[in-house]
């Protein structure tokens, strides 16, 4: 149940439920909200490097580690040549309760269990990140270099999102 | 003269061995940018060398699927790879499994 609250989070953002065009996201509160949408999956990659003893669950975890800390470090890059200060909002609030919620979870889980939910939720959370990324966050983005970094984000992660349905396929 | 023919002698030689030698190696360059593989070279020969360069800010491979071969490319790096033998090679980034591309490669 907790495991899909992230999703229903970044759902309920690509769907327009907290981006209304009154309302929609700013640049600060995008940069914000895909920082932070990284971290989580960072910290559940490592999460996962410590516990699992499965070498294609762990391969799969420091790839994402890598790859979001890259992402991130090109964002945190990014907001500091525009002058951009990354604006804390509701949606990365909520994306930040329901990750350490859903830590907390998959902590309690061992073996092959904690694999399977491991990877079922990086399918879930790479979908929902994607949706929310083409449907609010890149159209709402004005500035362009951001726009162009949301876009870069979206294909990577589309691989993410083919690589762990992959991996999920190989563990069940 | 004995010198002469001796010198004449070494560029025969020379020659012979330019003419024996198989066509030189060629060096082509596959570019890696905003996770794709660019266009691969045609005209491809068992010899020739392939450098994968890799623009992105993400570690790609440049991995067979045969299994002949697998480049590892952090990110911002470059890799030599010699074709080792001829036919259609199929390859993919190992993390990525969307980036895929073809190398030909004949005798």
């Amino acid at each position: 149940m907790r495991k899909q609250l992230i999703a229903i989070a970044l759902t309920v953002l690509a769907s327009g439920g907290i981006a209304r065009a009154a309302d929609a996201p700013n640049d600060a509160q995008i940069a914000h909200i895909a920082y932070t949408a990284g971290l989580i999956d960072i910290a559940a990659a490592e999460q996962a490097i410590e516990k699992s003893k499965n070498p294609d669950i762990i391969s799969f975890a420091q790839e994402m580690e890598r790859d979001h800390k890259a992402v991130n470090d090109q964002a945190l890059a990014l907001v500091k040549k525009l002058g951009v200060k990354p604006e804390d909002n509701l949606t990365s609030q909520t994306l930040n309760k329901n990750a350490k919620a859903e830590l907390a979870a998959l902590e309690k889980l061992r073996g092959s269990a904690f694999d399977k939910a491991y990877i079922d939720n990086e399918v879930t959370y790479h979908k929902a990140v994607d949706a929310a990324l083409s449907t609010t966050l890149i159209p709402s983005a004005h500035n362009a270099e951001l726009k162009a970094l949301l876009q870069q984000g979206l294909t990577l992660f589309t691989e993410h999102l083919k690589h762990a349905e992959m991996v999920a396929g190989e563990i069940k | 003269m004995a010198a002469i023919l001796k010198v004449l002698a070494a560029g025969g030689l020379t020659a012979l061995a330019l003419l024996a030698s198989p066509a030189l190696a060629a060096e082509y360059t596959v570019t890696l940018q905003s996770m794709k593989f660019g266009p691969t070279p045609s005209g491809l020969h068992v010899g020739d060398v392939i450098v994968w360069q890799n623009n992105d800010f993400l570690r790609h491979t440049a991995t067979a699927r045969d299994g002949s071969f697998d480049i590892d490319l952090p990110p911002h790096t470059q890799a030599k790879l010699t074709l080792a033998k001829a036919g259609t090679i199929a390859f993919f980034c190992r993390f990525h499994p969307g980036m895929t591309g073809t190398l030909t490669v004949t005798q």
